[in-house]
C-alpha cells in the first residue's frame, strides 16, 4: 500500500486551490502559511514537537523527581536510612514512615528515596557509557567496513560470549576498596564493559542501511568528508534504535546491579540502593511485602520513565511522525 | 522552446568531458579475512564517448549494461579499473584534495529514488544548503539562505518550503528538491541518472519540462541515463547505446532512433510499447529471446552474439569494435551492421 | 481486437449502450448476470491515525469471459486496490470495504465466508504482482512452490504435482523446464521469476487472471516476452484478464477495453482505439498528450499542472478540476455522473464530448 502512502501524506495545495492557477504552474506544498524566517534545525524541531507532547512532560518530571531525590534526598524524607532499630521490624506505618519499616527495622521509604542515587548513578551511567561504546564502535566498524568491520565485530562476539555474571565476579572481586564512590564507579565500569555489545550490533547494522541510501551518495558527490557523512547524515539515522535499546538497557543495568550487589561484589552496605532492599526484601517477602514493594515500585517507575523519555524522543527525531 | 538566454562565454558544442576507455571490474571474492579473488563482475568495460557543452547525451540499456556505474565512476564514487576521463582537461581520477572539490563543483548529479537521494531527517534548507556547508567559497555565509530560497524558485517551488521535511512532498517535488541541490554549486555537467522512472507519468512531463528548461537557461549539459527510450529521444541530442559494459552504438538521436545499424539498438527500439492501438497489429517487432547474460561472465566476441539473430561464426571469436560502418556512419559494434528493413525476423 | 461483445443478448437491450457496470447508481435494474465478474460501485477506506483516506469512490467496471480490461492509472488512483478487494487481500485494517458489491458469476464475493472466498482465490481468480522476488519464497525451490498448491489445493500426489509443475512451467516457457525446478527464486533472472510466478497463478486453471503491474519493474526486451506470453496465455487458455498498469504503451499492446482511475474514481471507461484516438476525459487526454513518444522527436512536453488529490482531502466537486484545463465553475460545486457518449463509452466530465471533440491542441 505504499502507494497509497505516499499520496496521502502529501499535502496537496490544489485541493483548496481555486481552478485559477496558471497552467503550468509548478506544484506547490501548499497549507499552513510558513513565514520563510529563520530556517530551523531538526533539534529545534524536535523541541518543539517535544513540548506539545504530554508523554514527554510526565515522563520528564518522573525523572526530575528521581534525579531530585538522588542529588538532595533529604528533601523528600526528614528520617534517616540508617536509623535502624530491630524493635521496629516490620512495624507498620507510623509518622515519617509511611511505608512502615522493614526485617532491620529501618524505614522503608527513607531507605527507597536515599537508595536512588546508587540505583540511578548506576543505570543513567552504564547505559551513557555503553552508548558511547557502541556507538562508536558500531559506527566504525558499519561505516568503514572491510578489516575494521570484520576485527570489530569479532570484538563484539567475543565480548557477547562472556557470561556477565562470570566476568563481573572475577572483575569485581580485585576491587578491594570498600569506598562507595570506587564500588559504584567499578559496578558502572564492569556493566557498561559487558554490556554494550547489543546496542552496538544493532547501531552498526543501522549505519550499514543508512550507508548505503542515496543521500549519503549525493553528499559524497558534493564532496562531504567522512566525518561530516558519519555526524550530519548517519548518526541522527541510526539514534533511533540505538535510543530505544538504550532506555531498555537502563532498566536491566539497574536490575544486574541488584543482582551483583546480593552476591556481595556489587554495592555494599551501607551503601544504599533499590537492588540492595529488592534482595533483602525478596527474603523476607512471607514476613511483609511492602519492603519489596516500595523499592521494586520506585525501580519501575524510573526505568518507565526512562522509556517513555527515550521513546518520546525517538519520535520527536523523525520528522515523518510528526 | 524558450530562447537561450545563457552568455554563451565558453564555446557551445566543444567536448566538456571526455571519457577514455573506462573499466569498472568489481572483484568476485570469497572468504572473510583471507580474501582470494575468484572473478570479476566487468560492470563497465571500455566505455568512450564525449560530452559537448550545451548538449545532453543519452545512455540507454537495460539493468545490469553498466550505466549507473559508469555515473557512480564519472562522480568519484568509485575508482575505475582503468581508463580515463577529462572534464575541461582536467583528469577526473587523479584529482585529490582541493583539485576533486574543484572537479566536484564543476560536476554534479541528479539520482534516481527521490524517496531515499534526500535526509528524512534534515530540512530542505539544510539539504539545499549543505553544498555551501561544504564548499564554503560557493557563497558567503550571509546569503546562503537567500541562495537556496533561489534555488527552490529557480526549480519550481516556493521559497517558503525551506523549513519543510522532504516526506512532506511527493515525489515529483522531491525530485525538484534533488535538482536544486544539484544546481547549487552552478555545475556545467549535470549527470541525471534515471531521474523520473520513479515517477508517475503525469509528474515525469513536469521534470523534464523543467530539465530542458534550466538547460536552456544556465547552458547545462546532461548526461542522461535512462532505460526508458522514448524519454530519452524525447530529450537527447546523441544516444549511447550500452550492453553488458560496452557502448554498441553512439550517434545522434536521428541516427540512433531512425537509422540504427546495431541490431540490440533495433531490438530495443521495437520492444518499447507504442501507445497507439492503431499500430498494435503492426508485425514490424524483434522479440529477444532470453535474458542479458550475467557481466561476471560475458559471452566471448560480440556479447550480444547470444541473444543476436544475426549471429555468425565470427561474432563468437572477434569483437567488434564501435567504428562507423558501411551502412551509415555513425559508430556501431557489429560485424553485420545494417540498416533495419521493413520487414525484419520476429 | 475484438471487442469482445458476446451476444448475450438477455443483458444487453438493444439501443442501451450503456450497462450497470458503469452506471454510477447501483440501484439500476438492469438484469443481474451475465458478466463473468463485475465491481459496482465499489468504496473502500483507508483509516489511520491521520484520519481517513477515500481510496475508492464508487468503482464499477466489469469483466466478460475471454477478454481483456486495462485499469489504467497513477499511483494512488485506486488501482490495485480494487483488484485487492476482489481478490480478498485487502488488510483490513486500515481498510474498510464501506459498500459496494464484487460479483462473480453472479454471486457476490463480499458477503461469503473467508472459507467460500478462499475456494474462489487461485482456482476462479488469480493474481500476478510487480515483484515477483518478493511474491515467492526464498527458502523452497521454485518447483515445491508451485507443487504445493496443487498438492494443497487440488489434492495431487507429489509425483502428479511435479509433474504438472513441469508442464506449467514449459506453459510459460522456462528452458529446460525439468532441471530447473529445484532452482531456488533468487537463482532467476527478473524476467524469469515473473514466470515462475504466472505459472503458479495459471496452477488451478483459474477465469480470471489480474496482473498488478507485471512488467514495471522489467526491462524493456523482458517485459515484451511478458506481454507477449500473458496474451497467448490467454488466448489459449481462454481466461479473462484484468491487467492493472500505468503504462499507457502497454496498454495500447494489449487490452480490449479500458477503465482510466482517478482518485479511486474511474474517469474514463471505453474501448482501446476510442480512448486512445479521441480520449473524452481531460485527465486521460492530459495523460496522453505528456508522454514522450518513441515514433516523434517531441517539442516540450504538455503538462497536466499540479498533483495528485491527497485522499484524506479530496476537492469538492469533480475530483481533477484542480488539474483541469476545461475547468468551469460547476466542476467545483458538482461531481460530474458518468456521461454516456455511445458505443459503451463513459467519461465522468460535464464536458466529455467537449473534450473528445477537441482534436485540436
Amino acid at each position: 500500500m505504499s502507494d497509497f502512502e505516499t499520496v496521502a501524506a502529501s499535502e496537496d495545495p490544489n485541493a483548496r486551490r481555486g481552478p485559477s492557477g496558471e497552467p503550468n504552474a509548478p506544484n506547490q506544498v501548499g497549507g499552513t502559511a510558513v513565514t520563510p524566517g529563520r530556517p530551523r534545525s531538526l533539534a529545534g524541531d524536535a523541541w518543539r514537537d517535544l513540548r506539545r507532547k504530554p508523554i514527554f512532560w510526565i515522563s520528564s518530571a518522573l525523572v526530575l523527581v528521581v534525579t531530585a531525590m538522588a542529588a538532595v534526598p533529604a528533601l523528600f524524607t526528614a528520617a534517616d536510612p540508617a536509623d535502624c532499630l530491630l524493635s521496629r521490624q516490620h512495624a507498620g506505618p507510623s509518622g515519617g514512615a509511611i511505608f512502615g519499616y522493614d526485617f532491620q527495622g529501618c524505614n522503608t521509604y527513607a531507605r527507597a528515596v536515599y537508595g536512588a542515587r546508587a540505583s540511578l548513578l548506576v543505570g543513567a551511567l552504564s547505559a551513557l557509557l555503553t552508548g558511547l561504546i557502541a556507538l562508536t564502535v558500531g559506527m566504525l566498524a558499519g561505516y568503514f567496513g572491510r578489516w575494521i568491520d570484520a576485527i570489530l565485530s569479532r570484538v563484539i562476539d567475543i565480548v557477547l560470549g562472556i557470561p556477565l555474571l562470570l566476568a563481573a565476579i572475577v572483575l569485581l572481586k580485585r576491587v578491594a576498596s570498600d569506598s562507595a564512590t570506587i564500588r559504584i564507579a567499578a559496578v558502572i565500569f564492569v556493566l557498561a564493559v559487558l554490556g554494550w555489545t547489543t546496542t552496538a550490533r544493532v547501531v552498526r547494522s543501522s549505519v550499514i542501511t543508512a550507508k548505503e541510501q542515496d543521500y549519503v551518495s549525493a553528499a559524497r558527490m558534493l564532496g562531504a568528508s567522512n566525518s561530516r557523512i558519519m555526524w550530519r547524515h548517519i548518526l541522527p539515522n541510526t539514534l533511533a534504535p540505538a535510543i530505544v535499546v538504550l532506555t531498555i538497557a537502563l532498566g536491566s543495568f539497574i536490575a544486574a546491579e541488584a543482582t551483583l550487589s546480593f552476591l556481595g561484589i556489587g554495592l555494599k552496605e551501607p551503601t544504599i540502593s533499590w537492588g540492595i532492599d529488592i534482595n533483602n526484601g525478596r527474603v523476607h517477602m512471607r514476613e511483609s511485602a511492602t519492603p519489596l514493594m516500595v523499592p521494586s515500585t520506585f525501580l519501575a517507575l524510573t526505568v518507565l520513565a526512562f522509556i517513555m523519555l527515550g521513546d518520546a524522543i525517538r519520535d520527536a527525531f523523525d520528522p515523518k511522525l510528526r | 522552446m524558450t530562447a537561450p538566454a545563457s552568455p554563451p562565454k565558453k564555446v557551445r558544442g566543444e567536448p566538456i568531458l571526455a571519457v577514455e576507455n573506462l573499466v569498472k571490474h568489481f572483484p568476485i571474492s570469497r572468504g572473510v579475512v583471507f580474501q582470494r579473488q575468484i572473478g570479476a563482475v566487468r560492470a563497465v568495460d571500455g566505455v568512450s564517448f564525449d560530452l559537448r557543452r550545451g548538449e545532453t547525451l543519452g545512455i540507454v540499456g537495460e539493468s545490469g549494461c553498466g550505466k549507473s556505474t559508469l555515473a557512480r565512476l564519472l562522480m568519484r564514487l568509485e575508482m575505475p579499473t582503468s581508463g580515463a576521463a577529462t572534464l575541461e582537461g582536467r583528469d577526473l581520477f587523479a584529482a585529490r584534495g582541493g583539485e576533486l572539490r574543484r572537479l566536484r563543483r564543476n560536476m554534479q548529479m541528479v539520482l534516481q529514488d527521490p524517496y531515499t537521494s534526500l535526509n528524512p531527517r534534515m530540512t530542505v534548507g539544510d539539504i539545499i544548503g549543505e553544498p555551501f556547508e561544504i564548499h564554503p567559497e560557493a557563497a558567503p555565509k550571509g546569503s546562503r539562505q537567500q541562495r537556496v530560497q533561489e534555488l527552490l524558485d529557480m526549480v519550481g517551488l516556493s521559497p517558503e518550503h525551506i523549513n519543510r521535511y522532504p516526506h512532506q512532498f511527493s515525489g515529483g517535488q522531491r525530485q525538484r528538491i534533488g535538482i536544486a541541490r544539484a544546481l547549487a554549486l552552478r555545475p556545467e555537467v549535470i549527470v541525471c541518472d534515471e531521474p523520473v522512472s520513479a515517477l508517475d507519468v503525469s509528474i515525469q512531463a513536469q521534470v523534464i519540462n523543467l530539465l530542458e528548461q534550466l538547460q536552456d537557461e544556465l547552458g547545462l549539459s546532461y548526461i542522461f541515463i535512462a532505460h526508458d527510450l522514448s524519454v530519452v529521444r524525447h530529450i537527447c541530442d546523441r544516444v549511447a547505446v550500452m550492453y553488458l559494459g560496452r557502448i554498441v552504438e553512439l550517434g545522434t538521436e536521428e541516427e540512433i532512433y531512425q537509422r540504427a545499424t546495431h541490431p540490440y539498438t533495433q531490438a530495443l527500439l521495437s520492444a518499447v510499447p507504442v501507445p497507439d492501438p492503431e499500430q498494435r497489429d503492426n508485425q514490424n517487432m524483434i522479440r529477444l529471446i532470453g535474458d542479458v547474460p550475467s557481466p561476471a561472465n560475458p559471452p566471448s566476441g560480440c556479447r550480444f552474439r547470444t541473444r543476436c539473430w544475426k549471429a555468425q561464426d565470427v561474432c563468437a571469436t572477434q569483437d567488434p569494435d564501435a567504428v562507423p560502418r558501411a551502412a551509415d556512419p555513425h559508430p556501431s559494434a557489429c560485424h553485420f551492421a545494417e540498416l533495419r528493413e521493413p520487414t525484419s525476423p520476429s | 481486437m475484438r471487442r469482445n461483445r458476446p451476444t448475450r443478448g438477455s443483458e444487453r437491450k438493444a439501443g442501451t449502450v450503456s450497462q450497470s457496470a458503469v452506471q454510477p447508481t447501483p440501484a439500476s435494474p438492469t438484469p443481474e448476470g451475465g458478466h463473468l465478474l463485475e465491481v459496482r460501485d465499489l468504496h473502500v477506506e483507508f483509516r489511520t491515525g491521520e484520519g481517513v483516506a477515500k481510496v475508492i469512490n464508487g468503482v464499477s467496471y466489469h469483466l466478460d469471459a475471454g477478454e481483456t480490461l486495462a485499469v489504467l492509472g497513477e499511483s494512488g488512483s485506486g488501482k490495485s486496490v480494487t483488484a485487492q478487494a476482489i481478490m480478498g487481500i485487502l488488510d483490513t485494517p486500515p481498510a474498510v470495504i464501506r459498500s459496494g458489491q464484487i460479483r462473480y458469476q453472479g454471486r457476490d464475493l463480499l458477503t461469503q465466508s473467508e472459507e467460500q472466498r478462499r475456494q474462489v482465490r487461485g482456482t476462479e481468480i488469480a493474481m500476478i504482482f510487480q515483484d515477483a522476488l518478493s511474491a515467492l519464497n526464498p527458502t523452497f525451490p521454485v518447483g515445491w512452490q508451485i507443487g504445493e498448491t496443487l498438492r494443497q489445493r487440488a489434492g495431487m500426489s507429489r509425483g502428479d504435482a511435479r509433474r504438472r509443475a513441469i508442464e506449467l512451467m514449459e506453459l510459460v516457457k522456462i528452458p529446460d523446464a525439468a532441471n530447473r525446478l529445484g532452482d531456488y527464486p533468487h537463482q532467476f533472472s527478473g524476467g524469469m521469476r515473473q514466470r515462475v510466478m504466472i505459472a503458479m497463478a495459471l496452477a488451478l486453471n483459474p477465469k480470471v487472471l489480474i496482473a498488478d503491474e507485471p512488467t514495471t519493474a522489467l526491462d524493456v526486451t523482458v517485459q515484451a516476452q511478458i506481454m507477449d506470453l500473458l496474451s497467448d496465455l490467454r488466448r489459449d487458455l481462454g481466461m479473462a484478464m484484468i491487467l492493472i498498469t500505468h503504462d499507457l504503451g502497454v496498454v495500447a499492446g494489449v487490452a480490449d477495453r479500458i477503465a482510466v482511475m482517478y482518485a479511486g474514481r474511474i474517469v474514463e471507461h471505453a474501448d482501446v482505439r476510442s480512448l486512445y484516438k479521441t480520449p473524452a476525459h481531460p485527465y486521460t487526454k492530459g495523460l496522453l498528450e505528456s508522454i514522450p513518444r518513441l515514433d516523434f522527436h517531441g517539442q516540450q512536453l504538455s503538462t497536466i499542472r499540479g498533483l495528485p488529490p491527497n485522499l484524506m482531502r479530496i476537492p469538492a466537486g469533480c475530483p481533477f478540476h484542480p488539474r483541469c484545463p476545461y475547468v468551469q465553475q460547476v466542476c467545483l460545486d458538482v461531481v460530474p455522473h458518468d456521461l454516456v457518449l455511445g458505443d459503451g463509452r463513459t467519461s465522468a466530465c460535464h464536458f466529455a464530448q467537449e473534450v473528445r471533440d477537441d482534436r485540436a491542441r
